[in-house]
């Protein structure tokens, strides 16, 4: 009798144990917290929703987190995919050194990272000093901003393309080149076409990422407020003055945005899939 | 064949390239990650071990040692078990919702810390749906030691299950019925079968839970009363320090941490170079 | 266009892939290389088509890849034009149909580039030319393993390459449409005309396509001639051993064998103890009763009717187990039995000697 034919039959023991468990564990630390703040947000009326969204101060942070996290992921994307391929089909000495540091934003408290980037960037800084010469700010400014999300977002944007790239069919390469193309044109039309749905991925993780950072931000930013306060930094100085309302509205708003954001990405991704037929 | 040979003619970039962007991969890590991890150990130990040690041995640095242990005690084995749980559930069993359950235990990943700590305020606040019963029984949540575990909980739920999903997707249950039919026990096919093959994924993701407990800093600044010496976690008496432009002692405190995650990252290579090794092994023997 | 190659080595590490490997493939000419895995095979077509280097020649003179008497082993694979058809297709999976088979021509530098209507014309006759019209837009997972196939021997044809190198093409199909394939590129190699090596580990393709067979083991040449050279006389015991089954009788036969008039027997010197004698399962004749010498005594153990020829496994007296294929018809006036005593007669048989197995 085949495996699938038992199965059919009968379970693995241990289902309503651990299903139940998990539903348990689920519900209470994941789906009541959620419920609350969808409960609480829905006690909220649309006209103070709008009011809140209409502060220029709220305007300011969430145009600063909206877009410092989607430049972050770009450039991540851009130079995690440089890193990657790096790791992937290069050999050099420090190659693993360099390939197992990747992780560190990802394994680091983002407290800790955030006072090492303020001690780099700051004024007196060993890099900040540099740029404060030619006359840049890399703290306290929204470029303090970038960097951190630059730096926390970076592991996602590489580990996502690094198993893509170990993956990539070699003979469709050699297929290409014995077509007549060259090195680069095989890479351009044949490597990279390949390349798009993990890159999306790498992406994806980290703009969402970016979007809910909050430790290694705050030290760099300054926090000023219309120029350098994130919305997280937003959520929890409204906190601070008990204004629990007033935090709910700016947590739905990014919650909400943050999930149209992601949901467009896998939509577009999904198409990809479908049409090349991958997985 | 060309497994042999590394990559063939036609897959290789011309040296320049290579230069080139090795070049950038070197200049980008080195910047981005070599140097803050220095700019850390160089800032604790500028003002030399006495500074360190003076730093460490503080009062308020202890309890926020203690703390940190204690929250992560009671987080990194209950996330285990559900780990363990969730795993098991998802992989061995098919049941309507079932991809519904493993997003929503994917959900803490894209929540903001900080959003999470709010949601636990509006739990177990004064005003919130448990807080005014729990304070009737004389136990506050927010502001004290349970929120700080519970905030460290909701952000670190997904690690363990995270890695273990998808190994015992693909390893399928039919060592579990082989098991089974040999009249094994439930229990012993979990101890004897199942663990010993997900041993490796599983201590993985207990390892970045636990890195990831001990550092959890937004969720816990929500709901932490940030009292010294009371609910500071290491991460949030870091913070309070540098507030304080006491710089050496901060990262006195943040080189502990940033150790922890260069073993964090350590052990993780080890793990991986296990995890191939045997994979190699069983396709040679293929 | 015919293609050399002359004294070519190739090892990867200390692995010995290609060792002194000579060979000369006419214009217009199907070659098949045909070897176990491992034998070298594969390596030699991926430096034919530019994909490996060959090892520096030791000596001047060796070491070469002609193409028309042309050098060509410092050519990368972009430059030397040929097609080339992976075990897996490789075909580009973002690619439609009608995209992968164009690619070729539309990679060529702008002043070689053909407009973009002749392009569009060249891949329809190439889709027509492989049976797959109206398959243009569909993308590769949306096509069966034979489609697919052929869709990359069409992209491999579009660029008009100077030689055509299959690597086992059809490998990871399934028997039956395995066989329709071969058939259906035997055909377009009459029609195009293209220089065309073909990489296989089936004896059955390889006999029944190419033009000439170079049977390959352990990085070199066992034998080169046409498939009826190598099938019916084959070089060496690797040869025949590997086009198909074949009984191997030891020494002791020798003597009364080659006495036998009715055996037609090839030694190579041999007439030692030690020489061992290859009879194909139809080289060997049943009987009731002796024919003489070479006659061996032997008791039918079980007989496999199915297919044109009954194949009866017999015990001899020699305690050897023998198969033995006869025509269907033959076999029925026969009326064999299993347990039945019979003789076993050699028709024709094979020697080597054993200085020339190593």
């Amino acid at each position: 009798m085949s495996a699938k034919k038992v199965t059919q039959m009968r379970r693995l023991p241990g289902f309503g144990l651990t299903l139940g468990f998990t539903l348990f564990y689920v519900t209470l630390m994941i789906v009541i917290p959620i419920a609350a703040l969808l409960f609480k947000a829905s006690s909220i009326s649309m006209q103070e929703l709008v009011e809140t969204f209409k502060t220029p101060r709220v305007q300011a942070s969430l145009r600063l987190t909206f877009g410092a996290s989607l430049l972050a992921a770009t450039i991540n994307t851009f130079f995690g995919f440089i890193v990657a391929w790096t790791l992937v089909r290069y050999r050099f000495v420090g190659r693993r050194l360099m390939d197992s540091l990747i992780d560190l934003p990802f394994a680091m408290p983002t407290a800790v990272s955030g006072i090492a980037l303020m001690a780099i960037y700051a004024p007196t800084g060993i890099v900040g000093k540099q740029f404060l010469a030619w006359g840049i700010k890399t703290a306290i400014s929204p470029l303090g901003v970038l960097i951190a999300l630059i730096f926390i977002g970076f592991p996602f944007a590489v580990r996502t393309m690094q198993p893509a790239i170990e993956e990539l069919e070699l003979e469709a390469e050699q297929a290409s080149a014995s077509l007549g193309a060259s090195r680069f044109q095989t890479f351009l039309r044949v490597t990279l076409p390949s390349l798009i749905p993990a890159a999306l991925t790498g992406f994806t993780l980290a703009l969402a990422r970016a979007l809910g950072e909050y430790g290694s931000v705050i030290f760099i930013a300054g926090n000023l407020p219309m120029r350098t306060e994130i919305a997280s930094l937003l959520i929890v100085s409204r906190l601070d003055e008990n204004d629990v309302v007033g935090a709910c509205a700016i947590a739905v708003v990014m919650l909400a945005a943050t999930f149209v954001l992601l949901l467009t990405i896998q939509g577009i991704q999904w198409r990809i899939e479908r049409k090349t037929g991958r997985n | 064949m060309s497994r042999n040979s590394g990559l063939s003619q036609a897959s290789r970039d011309p040296k320049w390239v290579q230069w080139i962007l090795i070049g950038i991969t070197v200049g980008f890590v080195t910047l981005l990650l070599i140097l803050p991890l220095g700019v850390i150990f160089w800032e604790a130990f500028r003002k030399g071990l006495k500074t360190f040690t003076i730093a460490l041995s503080d009062r308020n640095a202890r309890s926020a040692i203690g703390l940190t242990l204690l929250a992560t005690a009671i987080c990194v084995p209950l996330n285990m078990v559900f780990g363990l749980a969730a795993a098991w559930a998802t992989t061995k069993y098919s049941f309507p919702g079932k991809s519904l359950l493993i997003s929503i235990i994917d959900l803490p990943f894209a929540i903001s810390p900080v959003i999470a700590g709010l949601m636990l305020i509006l739990l177990y606040g004064i005003h919130g749906w448990f807080g005014g019963v729990l304070q009737g029984f004389g136990l506050q949540v927010i502001f004290a030691v349970p929120g700080v575990v519970l905030a460290t909980i909701f952000v670190t739920v997904p690690f363990v299950a995270r890695e273990l999903i998808p190994v015992m997707q693909e390893q399928g249950s039919e060592q579990e019925w082989a098991a089974i039919s040999l009249g094994a026990s439930a229990w012993q096919t979990f101890t004897k079968v199942t663990l010993p093959n997900i041993f490796f994924p599983l201590l993985y993701g207990v390892l970045l839970c636990t890195a990831r407990a001990m550092g959890e800093f937004g969720a816990v600044s929500v709901v932490s009363s940030n009292i010294r010496g009371l609910t500071n976690t290491i991460p949030l008496q870091i913070d309070a320090l540098y507030n304080d432009y006491n710089a050496p002692a901060a990262f006195a405190l943040a080189s502990i941490l940033a150790s922890l995650s260069i073993l964090t990252l350590l052990a993780k290579s080890w793990l991986e170079s296990r995890i191939e090794h045997r994979s190699k092994e069983s396709e040679e023997i293929q | 266009m015919s293609v050399e190659v002359q004294h070519v080595n190739k090892t990867f590490g200390s692995y010995k892939a290609i060792e002194d490997v000579s060979l000369k493939v006419h214009s217009g000419e199907l070659v098949a290389l045909l070897g176990p895995s491992g034998s070298g095979k594969t390596t030699l077509l991926r430096m034919i088509a530019g994909l490996e280097v060959p090892d520096r020649p030791v000596q001047s003179g060796e070491g070469k890849i002609l193409f028309f008497d042309q050098d060509v082993a410092t050519w990368s694979v972009s430059e030397r034009q040929v097609g080339f058809v992976f075990q897996h297709y490789a075909l580009f999976k973002h690619m439609s149909v009608f995209e992968n088979i164009a690619f070729g021509l539309r990679v060529r530098p702008r002043s070689q580039r053909l407009p973009k209507a002749q392009i569009d014309q060249r891949v329809r006759e190439l889709l027509q030319l492989i049976q797959l019209e109206g398959f243009g837009n569909r993308y590769p997972l949306q096509l069966s393993g034979g489609q697919r196939q052929r869709v990359a021997l069409a992209r491999a044809l579009a660029i008009e390459p100077k030689v055509l190198l299959l690597d086992e093409p059809f490998g990871a199909l399934d028997a039956k449409v395995r066989q329709k394939l071969r058939e259906w590129l035997r055909r377009l190699h009459e029609q195009v005309h293209t220089t065309t090596i073909l990489v296989t580990h089936d004896q059955e393709e390889a006999l029944e396509v190419a033009d000439r067979v170079v049977v390959m083991n352990h990085a070199k040449i066992e034998q080169i001639g046409t498939p009826e050279e190598v099938f019916h006389n084959p070089a060496s015991e690797f040869v025949i051993d590997f086009l198909g089954s074949v009984n191997v009788f030891s020494g002791r036969h020798v003597e009364p064998l080659s006495e036998t008039k009715t055996a037609e027997t090839k030694t190579a010197g041999a007439k030692t103890d030690e020489a061992k004698i290859y009879v194909r399962p139809h080289e060997l004749q049943i009987t009731r009763e002796s024919l003489g010498f070479s006659s061996i005594s032997a008791q039918i153990q079980r007989i496999q009717r199915a297919g044109a020829s009954a194949k009866v496994f017999v015990h001899t007296s020699k305690e050897q187990n023998v198969r033995v294929d006869i025509p269907i018809q033959q076999f029925q006036l026969l009326e064999l039995e299993v347990h039945q005593q019979v003789f076993i007669t050699p028709l024709h048989s094979h020697v080597f000697s054993p200085e020339y197995t190593i």
